[in-house]
């Protein structure tokens, strides 16, 4: 029990620098005198009679009404609660009444992206010095869970704070983050990040698009596809080859800063894909673009390792969604076979389809706590890229099982667009191929395997 | 000239043009009173909106235990018109105040996010609890707003689930102090405030000097998020603990409640063909 108490209490960690001493620390001296309330006796066979306190008592998605239940999940706390009811109400109300236009449109509004910089929904982790709200990763979790929670692919604010601001913010210079990420965390400036290309995707080192040097200068030339928030972007990393008789095409990479509006700086299109459909996914084309000393990100042909340092986070998005998704869905379908009649009773009562719905809950709940467990190592800094592959390959792999049964369980209906079912399917199918698609999850989970 | 000022419920007649600049300074000095409001505003952990509600077998009470609880919407609302008085500069702080067991802090903690300063938890706990009537809260916050200085008390007009609507006016006959109650619009209008009213026969407009105590309609104001920042600050923000007997007050109960029951399941009713045939059913129902 004690130790139980103590993994639940080291959701209670102080947000970045969190240290195993915070870990060991007693329990008695970290939680406030007004809560130690009696309100629920622990029964468990075998286990001392202990008293726990409602702090500690947070149900897991298992065993409360809903899988996306507020006051659930012992890695979140009160003030997560908080934040994650005004989140929900700004997805249901700001976001989700427009996503049919934005669909039409192939891309979501400049304004709802000023009114998630406004809400403090933008750059959640990037610490309050650099202008970002400084809050846990756990709170940026709030944000991508309720996204999917409202079933709006469209904005691609993950993308934006949680993935391109930590580049800036890791490996930039003091200029850079003054210029761009107080703009990126009020939603005036959109970032995206630009590494595939037409003729390489999983194979990074594949890339064709080079940078060269003239004098100080950089001229850039070559092309990106498949590029979230590539069309509205203000702000761009593109990774391009520096040194082409680099050893290895990894020892030759950069990162460099692209802003709308460089000359030769090219987008192309938004591309039509079969979901995501109010994303402004693009392709992006730079010819001769002069790029000044100041563009460079990090240091020269260091490019690759920064990329490496950072997948783990992005495959833990993709992974998080993914399990929300299916929450979803999840609670979509339910409510739906509860409605829908079929032979004389509502399909929730045939066997076959409670079964169904028994079994997909339980594969919810189980990757819902093997995600919850990444996420809280993840906030202590001690997210390994091997767990994430896995998280990320898993989860994907498991909201596309989700999405088809849940589809199937809609029967006709689930195959017309209006209906949620129908996007959330959709959407789901580019998750393993994105983010590093699934098959290069497994080559790195077994490379640790065998050697 | 003969200006006549009106202090509050005092009016003077100044006679004499040498006072003139004391005069205007006196009225400058009211001013600065008007723009330091002190609010204090209750607010009250009730079971949430959305939850379907479920009778206890031993018909004593309703299910609460493990059910989502959340802030009463209209102290939302209370807490809400408050902020906007500190925005618009006539609040100089707001102190937000829960009567209820340990979890009424996380409400507290809600309305600190939405920009209380500080908070006041009186915590009561079990059968007190349960028994605790709009009286007793009123009497509370009657003698807060007297130790705490405050020149503005802000409640819901209800709570969803006592739906009393007795603690505003009670708390303000405690007090002696004027009450506007249903308030769908509030303003500040030279030393007084003047609020609508939506009663039964429409909207009614009254004039309210300060101190006083309002209550919170529906259409008052549409609540804040509670933006993430705001979160953050919250933390730092101090909820000072209580208890009722701190104040003098006695929670033993005055009522006690017999019994609670679901509504009575709704019958099918009968359809009929003609007028005729209704009106003979009426009849013999007894009904005409």
């Amino acid at each position: 029990m004690a130790a139980t108490v103590r993994t639940v209490l080291s959701r209670v960690l102080p947000q970045s620098g969190a240290l195993a001493a915070s870990l060991t620390a007693g329990a008695s001296s970290r939680l406030p005198a007004a809560t130690s309330t009696l309100l629920h006796r622990c029964r468990s066979t075998g286990a001392p009679d202990e008293v726990v306190t409602l702090e500690q008592f947070r149900p897991e998605t298992s065993s409360v009404p809903s899988t996306m239940d507020i006051g659930t999940r012992r890695i979140f706390t009160e003030d997560h609660d908080i934040f994650r009811a005004s989140v929900r109400r700004f997805w249901a109300e700001e976001v989700a009444p427009n996503h049919t236009q934005y669909e039409k449109d192939g891309q979501v509004s400049r304004e709802v992206w000023l009114k998630a910089g406004e809400q403090g929904l933008l750059g959640v982790n990037t610490p309050e010095e650099l202008g970002g709200i400084g809050a846990d990763v756990l709170y940026s979790a709030v944000v991508w869970e309720e996204q999917m929670y409202s079933n709006c692919s469209g904005p691609g604010y993950a993308m934006h704070s949680d993935i391109v601001m930590p580049y800036i913010q890791k490996y930039g210079t003091p200029e850079q983050h003054e210029r761009l990420l107080p703009a990126m965390v009020a939603g005036s400036k959109i970032g995206a990040l630009a590494m595939t290309e037409p003729g390489a995707g999983s194979d990074l080192q594949g890339i064709r698009t080079n940078a060269k040097k003239d004098g100080d200068d950089w001229i850039l030339n070559g092309s990106k596809v498949f590029i979230t928030n590539g069309w509205m972007a203000d702000v761009i990393i593109v990774v391009a080859i520096t040194n082409p008789q680099a050893k290895s095409a990894a020892h030759g990479i950069s990162l460099f800063l692209v802003e709308e509006g460089m000359p030769g700086f090219k987008k192309g299109r938004k591309l039509e894909k079969i979901g995501m459909k109010a994303q402004d996914t693009a392709e992006l084309f730079f010819d001769d673009v002069r790029l000044p000393p100041s563009a460079l990100l990090g240091q020269e042909n260091r490019g690759f390792v920064y990329l490496m340092q950072e997948l783990p986070q992005e495959r833990l998005i993709i992974a998080d969604m993914a399990i929300a998704s299916s929450e979803f869905m999840f609670e979509e379908t339910r409510n739906y076979v509860k409605e829908r009649k079929a032979f004389g009773k509502t399909v929730s009562r045939l066997q076959t389809i409670q079964h169904k719905l028994a079994e997909i809950k339980t594969d919810i709940v189980v990757g819902r706590a093997f995600l919850d467990q990444c996420l809280e190592l993840h906030n202590q800094g001690r997210l390994d890229s091997n767990t994430a592959s896995m998280a990320k390959f898993w989860a994907s792999d498991l909201q596309n099982r989700v999405a088809t049964q849940c589809l199937q369980m809609h029967g006709g209906w689930g195959y017309m667009w209006e209906y949620p079912i129908a996007k959330a399917f959709v959407d789901s199918r580019v998750q393993p191929i994105y983010g590093g698609s699934n098959e290069i999850m497994k080559e790195l989970i077994a490379r640790n395997i065998v050697t | 000239m003969w200006p006549i000022f009106d202090y509050g419920r005092f009016v003077s007649i100044i006679s004499s043009s040498d006072v003139y600049g004391v005069v205007w300074m006196r009225s400058l000095a009211q001013l600065h009173k008007m723009a330091n409001l002190r609010v204090l505003v209750g607010v009250k952990r009730v079971i949430d909106y959305a939850v379907k509600i479920r009778v206890k077998p031993d018909n004593s009470g309703v299910v609460t235990d493990g059910v989502k609880h959340s802030m009463n919407p209209f102290c939302e609302i209370a807490m809400e018109e408050a902020v906007r008085l500190k925005e618009k500069k006539l609040a100089k702080e707001i102190i937000a105040v829960s009567c209820g067991p340990a979890q009424a802090q996380e409400t507290i903690r809600t309305a600190l996010a939405m920009g209380a300063d500080r908070g006041i938890h009186v915590e009561v706990t079990g059968k007190e609890y349960e028994n605790m009537t709009p009286l007793h809260v009123s009497k509370i916050m009657a003698k807060l707003a007297q130790d705490q200085e405050a020149n503005l008390v802000i409640l819901g007009k209800q709570s969803i689930d006592g739906d009393n609507n007795q603690t505003g006016q009670m708390t303000a006959a405690l007090l002696d102090w004027p009450q506007a109650t249903f308030a769908s619009e509030v303003t500040k209008e030279n030393d007084h405030l003047k609020v609508v009213r939506e009663i039964d026969g429409g909207l009614e407009t009254v004039k309210v000097t300060l101190p006083a105590v309002i209550t919170a309609d529906l259409r008052l104001n549409e609540p804040r998020y509670a933006t993430l920042p705001n979160i953050m600050k919250a933390k730092k923000k101090k909820i000072a603990k209580h208890k009722a007997a701190d104040f003098g007050v006695d929670l033993t109960p005055t009522l006690e409640v017999v019994g609670v029951e679901d509504p009575p399941v709704r019958q099918a009713g009968q359809k009929v063909e003609s007028t005729e045939e209704l009106v003979a059913k009426l009849k013999d129902s007894g009904v005409v």
